[in-house]
């Protein structure tokens, strides 16, 4: 193939990642411009809590209590190879409320919770809904998209930390039931172990994470090309971006938090 | 009064509208016609600012659509759209009320589900259905909820995009006629788009054929069988045969 050839067509693809960038950029900043400004849409945003927060509930708990006991058993396996099964409490408690509860609960929410907002909002463009809000003079943004991703910004930090108390239970009751450990004393090493600022970075990579679902869902589907096809494209993407940058944000705050 | 001055606009190479200018007069009725992809929805949307035109004026009583108070223009508004449009996870009296729920028309709940049950019988509604989703109702019960939702805050000017599509023989009577009494009784300036010609004859005071981006022939429906123009001849009597080209 023709070098040039190559070289035009990444170019283009850099150009079109970029011009994708900027209008995500422009896209959230709209978004929180809106936080601010009214008119409110209080009704949205608490049915947006209800969907977000405690809808989402069963599927974080779940997900915490078997990671939770997953990782106390590898722990104890891993730790007897060197003598080392009494870290069974600490290792989880600091996995579970540094890394695993935050990014298993931001990944449970944009399964669950990006999916539906996108799928949502695109159906409701390819049916000219978003245009009749316009016509009865609603703006989308402030109807659809920030009442969503303020009710994640302030749900997600909340699920995460329920997900660390369930994911640290499910360990304990492992430890507990099936390992032999003390009751009391797996509790006081746990507490004895964990810092506040690993509960603050769980919580402030929550609030990220659940700002990231809710926005790519609104994104992509207010993006969303034609019909059937496009509300699934739309849905596809959402999902895609915001596990990928849950997970690239994960990196860097965890590089923030920790590192210094 | 709503003028259309050379309006344009291009979609990528596509150039939809070529400069299409139109006028409707203040309590009158006009049906835009023409065929699929000709442009008639994309007018619509660039008077109600949901599409900005590349080129061209849209004065509404002399006012440019596109500067002042959006949410004061928009207020003069009423649109029936196409599919219905209605909110899937309101019931059918917010979907009717929702500009009385919000924003500067905004009544108490009571008095707004009062009014909401009122234009549903005007449109030939119980208010059994007011509580009913529209994902419960048929294909003409929502047209007839989009058309109770359009005229819920007494709009001077309503439009009417394809508001008999997908609607069986009698159901279109049925619709034609509510749009042709509401628009009578309210004194509302009423744009419609179709293709149905028995909606044009019960619905038009004046007729406008959209061809190629630009109004081909504009006059009274009275006029419209003996135009002489061969555009919208062949329209009407939806011929293969003529200056439009069929695919086939």
């Amino acid at each position: 193939m023709n070098p040039l050839v190559v070289l035009e067509r990444l170019g283009g693809a850099v150009l079109r990642a970029l011009a994708l960038v900027g209008r995500l950029t422009i896209f959230a900043a709209r978004t929180f411009s809106h936080f601010l400004r009214p008119p409110f849409y209080p009704r949205e945003f608490a049915q947006a809590l209800l969907s977000i927060g405690w809808l989402s509930l069963p599927v974080v708990g779940l997900t915490a209590i078997f990671t939770g006991g997953a990782l106390a058993l590898q722990i104890y396996s891993g730790g007897a190879r060197f003598n080392a099964e009494a870290v069974v409490p600490q290792i989880v408690a600091i996995g579970m409320v540094r890394e695993l509860g935050p990014v298993l609960v931001g990944l449970m929410i944009a399964a669950r919770v990006t999916s539906s907002i996108a799928a949502e909002i695109a159906t409701m463009k390819v049916t000219e809904q978003i245009d009749a809000l316009v016509t009865l003079s609603t703006n989308p943004m402030k109807y659809l998209v920030a009442p969503r991703v303020l009710a994640a910004l302030v749900t997600v930090p909340l699920l995460v930390g329920v997900g660390d108390i369930i994911g640290i239970g499910g360990g304990y009751v492992v430890a507990v039931k099936n390992l032999g450990f003390n009751s009391a004393a797996y509790l006081q090493n746990t507490v004895d172990f964990l810092e506040m600022r690993d509960v603050i970075s769980s919580l402030v990579k929550g609030a990220v994470f659940g700002v990231i679902a809710a926005t790519m869902g609104c994104f992509y589907g207010m993006q969303s090309g034609r019909g059937a096809q496009g509300v699934g494209r739309a849905t596809k993407d959402s999902v895609e971006a915001a596990a990928i940058l849950i997970l690239a944000a994960n990196f860097v705050l965890t590089g923030v938090f920790f590192s210094i | 009064m709503i003028r259309m001055e050379n309006v344009q606009k291009a979609f990528g190479s596509n150039q939809v509208l070529r400069g299409m200018s139109l006028e409707i007069p203040k309590g009158s009725s006009l049906v835009i016609i023409g065929g699929s992809g000709t442009g008639k929805s994309v007018a619509l949307k660039c008077i109600l600012g949901l599409i900005q035109p590349d080129a061209g004026r849209i004065l509404v009583d002399g006012q440019d659509a596109t500067s002042g108070d959006r949410d004061a223009f928009l207020a003069r508004f009423g649109m029936l759209f196409q599919g219905g449009a209605l909110f899937d996870s309101l019931p059918v009296w917010q979907n009717v009320a929702f500009r009385l729920l919000r924003g500067s028309l905004k009544r108490p709940m009571d008095e707004a589900r009062e009014i909401a049950i009122d234009k549903l019988r005007r449109v030939g509604l119980k208010p059994a259905v007011a509580d009913l989703f529209p994902a419960e109702l048929s294909g003409g019960m929502q047209k007839r909820v989009g058309l109770a939702r359009a005229i819920a805050a007494e709009p001077e000017i309503i439009f009417f995009d394809e508001p008999t599509t997908g609607l069986d023989p009698i159901m279109s009577g049925v619709i034609n006629d509510l749009i042709r009494e509401i628009v009578v009784e309210m004194g509302a300036t009423a744009m419609t788009i179709t293709h149905d010609m028995t909606s044009v004859r019960a619905i038009a005071d004046n007729v406008a054929m959209l061809h190629d981006g630009v109004i081909k022939w504009t006059g009274p429906v009275a006029q419209m069988d003996d135009s002489g123009d061969p555009y919208l001849d062949q329209f009407i009597h939806g011929r293969a045969q003529g200056p439009i080209e069929a695919v086939r």
